[in-house]
């Protein structure tokens, strides 16, 4: 089993050390190229999604990471990722992937000062250290979508069949209980 | 020190690894920074090349157009503040910008103390031209380090000679024997904790980003291939023929640093690069300032 981590911009390299201190082995999603490597899941990191989304369109790369997870591709997002996923981005006309059936509001929180560290309940999983860093909200979810995380009455985290996505980033510690439930749960 | 608002401010800066931040001194210019990728920009009156040749003294911007400039991206916005002036550090607080850089390329407000920034709630940036000062700074409360290199110069040699230093004294400290550690710390000033995380982990305890005189994408791939995290570039993007198009080249000669054919292509047709001076033909030396 191979993890592929989409490694345009942002905290990719934090997603690849969790997965291997589970042992479990990752690769890099640089360019168009990179798609054609062996790999049984994705995961979209944390950074800035203009720029991921920018760059997964300048290398050609859009299309068929999309088709890939319309055809099941177990696919993990995490801040930045979860943007790219979003079917619709609140008062921006951008849609990047599209392929969750969620609406996003980028930086609902506001500015960095807003950035907060908590912790929470995941999918009945407890005390998961959740970090969040100028981070989205998901406002509107699609029927078919599961919500598997809440902060204060808002949305953190969903998960739509082989789709799973939350607006913090559980990367960022050493607690690897989140990817092992997406391993367990969805590959 | 580790306390959580700190933790957040070293983790947004891991949010910008493998991006490049912008020098902006307009909405406009913002815009067209956030378009062609840029991961952050730093708002400034006037970019380093124009601060050089204006001479005089340098200061923090106008709180309005660092305003404009919050209103006109999305991305996180960074701006400079002189070296040791807390006052200035704490209006750009107050405006809730997200990362201040403690800037050498400011005239300094303090010669001899940097800003307490463990103060501060806002995340810091500070530039280090070895192990030594990084660690300095980062004790003084820094989340995120970038190399000086010499700013507005378009000449990208004092850069490489300062993340090859730091890299350099980075493995001779991993490579020591425990007990020798006391006296690096003493030699390097800097406190003894930070140089043993230095020690067991071969890196520093912050995100490092190299900056000055990045002036093309192949001094961009340069810079990662020699370990920088990401790159500040400053007056490489606005001083240049076609804006638009060397920060788009710039941004994804970033991602693909070791794809060369990659390079070749990103490389060409940009127009005229920002004309340079050599360090050597300059006056003003930014990097000796704040060690």
């Amino acid at each position: 089993m191979q993890i592929a981590v989409l490694a345009l911009q942002g905290d990719f390299a934090e997603h690849e050390k969790i997965f291997h201190s589970l042992n479990i082995p990752t690769c890099q999603l640089r360019q168009k190229s990179d798609l054609t490597k062996d790999f049984d899941a994705l995961i979209l990191p944390g950074g800035e999604s203009t720029v991921q989304g920018k760059l997964l369109r300048d290398l050609d790369m859009f299309d068929a990471l999309r088709s890939r997870i319309m055809n099941g591709l177990p696919v993990m997002a995490t801040c930045a990722g979860t943007i790219l996923l979003a079917r619709q981005i609140l008062d921006d006309t951008t849609v990047h992937l599209g392929t969750l059936g969620i609406s996003v509001r980028r930086n609902a929180y506001g500015r960095q000062l807003s950035s907060f560290h908590t912790k929470g309940t995941f999918a009945g999983i407890k005390d998961i250290p959740m970090s969040f860093i100028r981070a989205p909200q998901i406002e509107f979810c699609l029927p078919g979508t599961e919500v598997l995380a809440e902060h204060e009455g808002r949305i953190t985290a969903v998960r739509q069949g082989n789709q799973l996505a939350m607006t913090f980033h559980p990367e960022l510690g050493v607690d690897c209980r989140i990817a092992e439930y997406f391993l367990k749960e969805m590959l | 020190m580790k306390n959580e608002q700190y933790e957040l401010n070293c983790d947004l800066a891991r949010m910008l690894k493998g991006g490049v931040i912008m020098d902006v001194t307009t909405p406009e210019q913002a815009k067209i920074a956030e378009d062609a990728g840029a991961c952050a920009v730093m708002a400034l009156e006037r970019i380093p090349a124009d601060i050089r040749a204006a001479g005089g003294v340098s200061r923090m911007s106008d709180p309005g157009m660092i305003k404009g400039i919050q209103e006109a991206v999305s991305i996180p916005v960074m701006a400079k503040c002189r070296i040791g002036h807390i006052a200035e550090a704490k209006i750009l607080e107050a405006i809730e910008i997200d990362y201040i850089d403690e800037s050498e390329v400011l005239s300094p407000a303090d010669d001899i103390y940097h800003v307490d920034k463990r103060a501060f709630k806002v995340p810091f940036v500070c530039g280090a031209r070895d192990l030594g000062e990084a660690l300095r700074r980062i004790n003084e409360g820094a989340a995120m380090i970038r190399t000086k290199g010499e700013p507005g110069t378009g000449d990208v040699v004092q850069a490489v000679r300062h993340m090859r230093k730091m890299n350099q004294e980075i493995r001779r400290v991993a490579n020591m024997a425990e007990d020798e550690l006391y006296e690096a710390a003493k030699q390097l000033q800097v406190p003894f904790d930070l140089l043993m995380y230095v020690h067991k982990n071969a890196k520093l305890p912050v995100v490092n980003f190299a900056a000055g005189g990045v002036a093309t994408p192949a001094d961009a791939a340069l810079m990662m291939l020699l370990g920088a995290e990401g790159v500040f570039v400053g007056s490489g993007i606005f001083k240049s023929g076609d804006p638009a198009k060397r920060a788009a080249a710039i941004v994804k000669a970033v991602t693909n640093y070791q794809d060369y054919k990659m390079l070749a292509e990103l490389s060409c047709g940009l127009g005229e690069a920002m004309v340079g001076i050599n360090p050597a033909e300059i006056k003003i030396i930014m990097e000796e300032r704040g060690i």
